[in-house]
C-alpha cells in the first residue's frame, strides 16, 4: 500500500468511526435540536470518509470498493484513534470528545490544505469548512455547561478528565506520517500540539472549568490495537453487509 | 464556468441529435435540487461545468456537503435529463475542488429562496465575523423582521440552520454560509 493511501485510510477511519457513534445519538438526543445536530455531523463524517475511502479504491488498483473498506475489514484493520471509538457516555462525554477532537481536527486540516497531495488538498479545503461548524458547535456546549449549573460543571468536567488520556496519540506521528510530512504531503502532528493546548486551555478557562494534567496517555489506534468498544460498534456498523454480502442499495 | 463564447462551435452528436454546450446547461437546469426544488442545480452551483470530449459529455457536479444525501438523487437525476434528451455518450464525475460555498448562489437564487421560505445565505462565506460565529441579522423570510433568534446551527438538513422569528414567532430555515 502506498503512502498516501494508508494516511487516507486513518482518515477515513477516523471519520467512520466517530460518525457512526455520533449516529447512534440519533432518536436519543436530549432535546430535538442537539439530536439533528450531532446526526448532521455524523453525516459530515460519513461523507468525508466516503470520499477517502473512494479514493483509496479508485488509486489503489486492486478490486476492493469504498464499501469493503468501509464494511468489511476486521476490528484490527482499523487504523482510528481510540478515542472515537469509545462509547458516547453522557451527553457531557460525547461533548468533550467532540470538541477536543474538533479542535484537533481543524487544525490538521487547515495544514492538511496546504498539501502537496491534489486529493488531500482538496479533501481538505472541503471538510474543514464542516468542521469549522462542529468545532463551534462544541465549543458552544463546553462553554454552556462548564459555565452552567453545579450539575453540568460537574459533568463536563468529569468528561474531560475522562477522555484526556485519550488525545495523546493524536499528536504522535507514525513512521508513515513522518515520510509523509518531510514531503509536504501531510501535517507534522506534533506541530499542532502547542496551539491545540493553547486552544483548549481558552476554551477551558472561559468554562470555569480545570485543564487535566497531562501524564500516562493510551495509545494504539494506528496500528489496529483497539479498545473492547470497536467490535461492538463494527458488529452493528457491519451487520448488513455480513449477513447478505454483497448487498446495495 | 459556462463558456459562452465556445458554445456556438462545440457541438455534440448524439444519435440524431445535435445539441450545443449552451443547450445542454438548459437541459440541466431543468434538473430541481431535490432538498429544494425551486432551486435547480447550475443555480446551486452543484453543477461546475459541461465539457464535450471526443463526442462525449462530461458533466462535472461538486457535492455542497461531504454527507449530502440529495447528492446521490442529483447525479441519478442528471444522468435521466441527459437520457431523456438522448444524449448516449456521457459521464457525470464528481469533483472536490474549488470547495462549494454558498457565494456562488445566484441573487436570483436568493430571491427564490426567500420566496419559498428559507432565509438565504448571507454573501462573503470567508468574512471573519461569520467564521467567528458571528452572524450578521437573518431576516425572517415571513414577516422580514430582522429580529431573529438561532435555536440551532444545525437544521433540517446538512446546509440550513433552525432560526425563529421574535416578532411572527414561527420558525424558519435558514441557509448556511459555507
Amino acid at each position: 500500500m502506498k503512502k498516501e493511501e494508508a494516511l487516507a485510510l486513518h482518515l477515513a477511519d477516523n471519520n467512520l468511526i466517530l460518525g457512526q457513534r455520533l449516529a447512534e445519538w440519533c432518536g436519543h438526543g436530549p432535546v430535538l435540536e442537539e439530536d439533528i445536530a450531532l446526526s448532521n455531523m455524523a453525516l459530515d463524517y460519513i461523507g468525508q470518509a466516503t470520499l477517502l475511502f473512494k479514493h483509496v479504491a479508485e488509486t489503489s488498483g486492486d478490486a476492493k470498493t469504498e464499501d469493503d473498506w468501509a464494511f468489511l475489514r476486521d476490528a484490527w484493520d482499523y487504523k482510528n484513534f481510540l478515542a472515537l471509538e469509545l462509547p458516547n457516555g453522557d451527553y457531557a462525554f460525547t461533548i468533550a470528545r467532540q470538541y477536543l477532537y474538533s479542535e484537533w481536527y481543524n487544525l490538521y486540516l487547515i495544514e492538511l490544505s496546504k498539501s502537496s497531495n491534489t486529493f488531500l488538498q482538496e479533501f481538505a479545503l472541503k471538510s474543514v469548512k464542516e468542521v469549522r461548524y462542529h468545532l463551534q458547535h462544541g465549543r458552544d456546549w463546553v462553554l454552556r455547561m462548564g459555565d452552567g449549573t453545579e450539575e453540568s460543571h460537574a459533568r463536563i468536567q468529569k468528561a474531560i478528565n475522562d477522555i484526556w488520556n485519550y488525545t495523546g496519540e493524536w499528536f504522535i506521528p507514525n513512521t508513515n506520517d513522518t515520510n509523509l510530512s518531510a514531503s509536504g504531503i501531510c501535517p507534522n502532528v506534533e506541530s499542532l500540539h502547542q496551539t491545540w493546548m493553547e486552544n483548549v486551555q481558552a476554551t477551558l478557562n472561559e468554562a470555569t472549568l480545570q485543564m487535566p494534567v497531562s501524564g500516562w496517555m493510551h495509545k494504539g489506534g494506528r496500528e489496529g490495537k483497539h479498545t473492547e468498544h470497536l467490535g461492538h460498534l463494527l458488529s452493528e456498523l457491519q451487520f448488513v453487509q455480513r449477513a447478505y454480502p454483497n448487498s446495495k442499495w | 464556468m459556462n463558456c459562452n463564447s465556445c458554445s456556438a462551435r462545440i457541438r455534440i452528436q448524439s444519435g440524431k441529435m445535435n445539441y450545443t454546450i449552451q443547450e445542454i446547461w438548459g437541459f440541466l437546469k431543468e434538473v430541481e435540487d431535490p432538498e429544494i426544488p425551486v432551486l435547480n442545480v447550475v443555480e446551486m452551483g452543484i453543477v461546475r461545468d459541461v465539457q464535450i470530449e471526443d463526442n462525449k459529455v462530461i458533466v462535472l457536479i461538486t457535492p455542497t456537503y461531504s454527507g449530502c444525501p440529495a447528492m446521490h438523487a442529483i447525479e441519478q437525476d442528471v444522468r435521466e435529463m441527459l437520457v431523456e434528451m438522448h444524449i448516449e455518450n456521457f459521464d457525470v464525475k464528481t469533483v472536490l475542488s474549488p470547495a462549494w460555498t454558498t457565494d456562488w448562489m445566484t441573487e436570483e437564487a436568493r430571491v427564490k429562496l426567500e420566496e419559498y421560505g428559507i432565509a438565504p445565505p448571507q454573501k462573503g462565506s470567508a468574512d471573519k465575523n461569520l467564521l467567528m460565529g458571528k452572524l450578521r441579522d437573518v431576516r425572517c423570510p415571513r414577516c422580514k423582521s430582522s429580529n431573529t433568534a438561532m435555536v440551532s446551527q444545525f437544521g433540517s438538513t446538512a446546509c440550513k440552520s433552525l432560526y425563529k422569528c421574535e416578532d411572527c414567532k414561527e420558525p424558519f430555515d435558514y441557509f448556511k454560509c459555507i
